[in-house]
């Protein structure tokens, strides 16, 4: 009987050993796998495994050494990391829903998140970060199974003028973006205070009152980029089934009057007597987006 | 002469010692637990910066992201950080003067000594920040071991004035912009916690006003491109060494020019080279009273000059900062002129004083290379190897290598954990030194330390 035990006892330990042997095995043969992720931007070609050290050296006390998001700084840190196992990205030059392209991803990298903990990462040379950005990838099954979406096309900027803004404020109070950001852009409007993010956390809407950059950069193509894709993940939306481009360069030109720093078109709407918009009185029909001069150029 | 070689050899030995154990070292928890960051963040491993850590001291301890105002920080947040290391050592010097046992007059002996025993470092107590975005700020009080504090640095800098990365001014006390800093030195240990030739003076020389590594109090002009590649800076300092109350000259100025450029180098890294410069100038000539000279009242400025090339090569996870160094004194200072303040039996060039014929300006050369291999952010291995070299003695007839220095460290530095709220390294250190013909027979003195100990600060 204690022969027969002491049997059992080996082959269960047998057993065991060579499951957690193969299960290791595994474990480290998909590492493996994820790890031969490659990125590719900016002339470089990036690979997962080359980032093992910068990832836990820069990115995993936010991020989690998993990806997850749940970093040790994690719960003080407000807006909440990333969690790169969803692959779900704010900022993207493809459409809502789709994967960005490494160019996006290797942008945001760069430039930081403004108002957020994510820094600017340029000090880091474009081969550390585009190793980064495999290894970002490499968390996600999605980027196996999924291509990027195809980056949206953004027209040239059309000429600044007074009907422009006029009619990106009747386009303003037409899409509603005032429930959220606010009359007068102060991220105070009805809807603020509720919004939540897709795993249902608080998060407030974008003061074009106080700041001066966006999440997703600063320039006029960037602000355009971000309500044509939306911001993945977050109760902003993607207006590129609602605003003809046209249409989006107005909403650019309006938004640009309500940011702190002095804006040509700041000066226009001084000029124009502008007032915030009133959401009891019935929405403007938005203006007739106006012809392009001569010197215009077309869009795309 | 053998009396004053063991007095030189004893200087030596003090200011090293004092070195050691009043060099403050930055690194503040404070930042990390700021921003968020781990420590790795902004250190290859700490004090000592990397690349993004740079950037962000070059931007006024800013991430430039709109959070860096005070006003965003949780009110109970306190900006202070205090750096301790409690250690073991084993400290040995191969030639010390010694009396005869028996009190027989002339039978005094020369031999060696080693002593090792429990002890902690000097505190640091570092806070620094922004007042408001593009406004910062760094104190330092700083005690050694026995508890006498002193200000390691008290600044204020504008940042990013018109807008501009290239515009940063900083007024105060302050570590010159030297690339390869030895306030975020990784050695610890008697004879490899700071750089010999960030300190050198020639035997027999009095200028105490050339020291590249301490911090010094004055004005500088700080520019940096967006990305921190490029770097240029210019400190107009007055010529006290950083010591308050202006006891040395009336009107006495020196200036420190800096620059560099980074290139990236592929896989290998981002790599840096540049120069550093010092000119200066101090006096020889004070006034006195009763025979004893009056602080503040030097003149007859006599110049100095230190300047050399800086390189950080990265190779992967093996990586070298390499600094070199000309310097020169007038041959006022080498003839023992230059600070009558701090040590009474200097000379003081009044009126008629002439000097030795034959007396030249001492002149000298010094490099060293530190090698770091950062295993990973929680464990890097360390090399330094320093040299210097005299190419030129004052006085006649003084032997050409006297003064000459070979230095060596080797050390490990394991953070047994990486958060963004302490930092605590597991720190184990040996370095060897060897003066030229400063041991009191005239012949060389070499001393050597090991220590083990826990470096941590919160």
């Amino acid at each position: 009987m204690r022969t027969q035990t002491l049997k059992l006892t080996t082959c269960a330990v047998a057993v065991l050993a060579f499951a957690g042997l193969s299960f290791a095995q595994v474990t480290e043969y998909q590492e493996q796998q994820n790890l031969g992720m490659e990125a590719h931007a900016d002339h470089v070609t990036g690979h997962a495994s080359g980032a093992t050290m910068d990832y836990r050296r820069y990115c995993a006390g936010c991020h989690g050494v998993l990806g997850d998001g749940e970093g040790e700084n994690a719960v003080w840190i407000d807006p909440k990391p990333r969690n790169f196992t969803l692959a779900t990205f704010k900022c993207r030059s493809t459409p809502s829903g789709t994967l960005p392209t490494d160019e996006d991803l290797f942008s945001t990298v760069g430039r930081g998140v403004e108002a957020s903990n994510m820094p600017s990462w340029n000090p880091l040379s474009p081969q550390q970060r585009i190793d980064l950005v495999a290894y970002v990838k490499h968390f996600s099954d999605r980027w196996k199974t999924e291509k990027p979406g195809t980056p949206i096309e953004i027209p040239a900027e059309p000429a600044l003028t007074a009907d422009r803004i006029k009619a990106g404020q009747a386009l303003f109070q037409k899409l509603e973006c005032w429930k959220c950001h606010g009359v007068d852009g102060r991220a105070n409007g009805p809807s603020a205070d509720t919004l939540t993010d897709d795993q249902n956390r608080p998060i407030k809407p974008f003061n074009f009152h106080d700041q001066t950059k966006f999440k997703c950069g600063s320039t006029d193509r960037d602000l355009y980029r971000i309500f044509m894709t939306g911001l993945d993940g977050t109760p902003m939306p993607s207006f590129a089934d609602n605003v003809k481009p046209d249409e989006a360069w107005d909403l650019v030109f309006y938004l640009r009057t309500l940011q702190p720093m002095h804006t040509k078109e700041k000066e226009i709407a001084k000029q124009l007597g502008l007032k915030p918009i009133n959401p009891n009185a019935p929405a403007p029909a938005a203006a007739p987006a106006p012809q392009p001069q001569s010197n215009e150029p077309k869009p795309q | 002469m053998a009396s004053s070689r063991r007095i030189v050899s004893g200087f030596v030995l003090s200011v090293t010692l004092l070195l050691v154990l009043s060099n403050s070292a930055y690194a503040l928890p404070a930042f990390a637990r700021k921003y968020g960051l781990r420590c790795s963040a902004c250190h290859e491993a700490w004090p000592m910066l990397n690349y993004f850590g740079q950037k962000f001291k070059d931007n006024g301890y800013q991430l430039m992201n709109d959070r860096d105002a005070p006003i965003w920080q949780n009110p109970s947040y306190w900006p202070i950080t205090l750096r301790m290391t409690p250690f073991w050592h084993r400290e040995s010097t191969d030639k010390i003067a010694v009396d005869s046992p028996s009190g027989v007059p002339n039978a005094a002996s020369i031999r060696g000594l080693t002593t090792s025993g429990f002890d902690y470092s000097g505190l640091d107590i570092l806070t620094g920040g922004t007042l408001e975005k593009n406004i910062s700020f760094l104190l330092v009080p700083s005690s050694d071991n026995l508890g006498a504090f002193h200000m390691e640095s008290v600044n204020v800098r504008l940042d990013n004035l018109f807008h501009s990365p290239w515009v940063n001014v900083k007024l105060g006390k302050f570590e010159l912009d030297n690339i390869v800093s030895e306030k975020r030195v990784v050695t610890l240990s008697s004879y490899g916690g700071s750089f010999q030739s960030y300190h050198f003076i020639p035997v027999g020389d009095n200028n105490i006003f050339g020291q590249i590594g301490d911090n010094q109090i004055g004005l500088e002009w700080m520019g940096h491109s967006l990305n921190d590649r490029t770097r240029l800076s210019v400190a107009i300092i007055s010529s006290t060494d950083g010591t308050p109350n202006l006891p040395y000259g009336r009107n006495a100025y020196s200036a420190f020019f800096a620059g560099s450029q980074a290139f990236d180098v592929g896989k290998l890294g981002t790599d840096r080279v540049g120069f550093y410069a010092m000119v200066g100038e101090a006096p020889t000539t004070f006034l006195t009273s009763g025979g004893v000279p009056i602080p503040g009242t030097g003149v007859g400025n006599k110049g100095f000059s230190r300047e050399g090339f800086v390189g950080l090569f990265y190779f992967g996870k093996l990586d070298f900062q390499v600094v070199t160094q000309h310097g020169s004194d007038s041959k006022w200072f080498g003839a023992g002129f230059g600070n009558p303040i701090d040590d009474p039996t200097a000379p003081n060039n009044i009126p008629g004083t002439t000097l030795l014929a034959g007396t030249r300006s001492p002149t000298w050369n010094g490099a060293f290379v530190e090698t770091h291999w950062v295993q990973n952010p929680q464990l890097i291995f360390i090399q330094r190897s320093e040299w210097v070299r005299m190419s030129q003695q004052a006085i006649p007839g003084t032997p050409s290598n006297l003064g000459n220095i070979d230095n060596y460290v080797f050390g490990y530095r394991y953070m047994p954990f990486m958060t963004s709220r302490a930092g605590l390294a597991w720190h184990n250190e040996y370095s060897w030194i060897r003066q030229h013909g400063s041991a009191p027979d005239g012949s060389d003195l070499t001393s050597s330390s090991l220590m083990l100990g826990f470096d941590f600060d919160f």
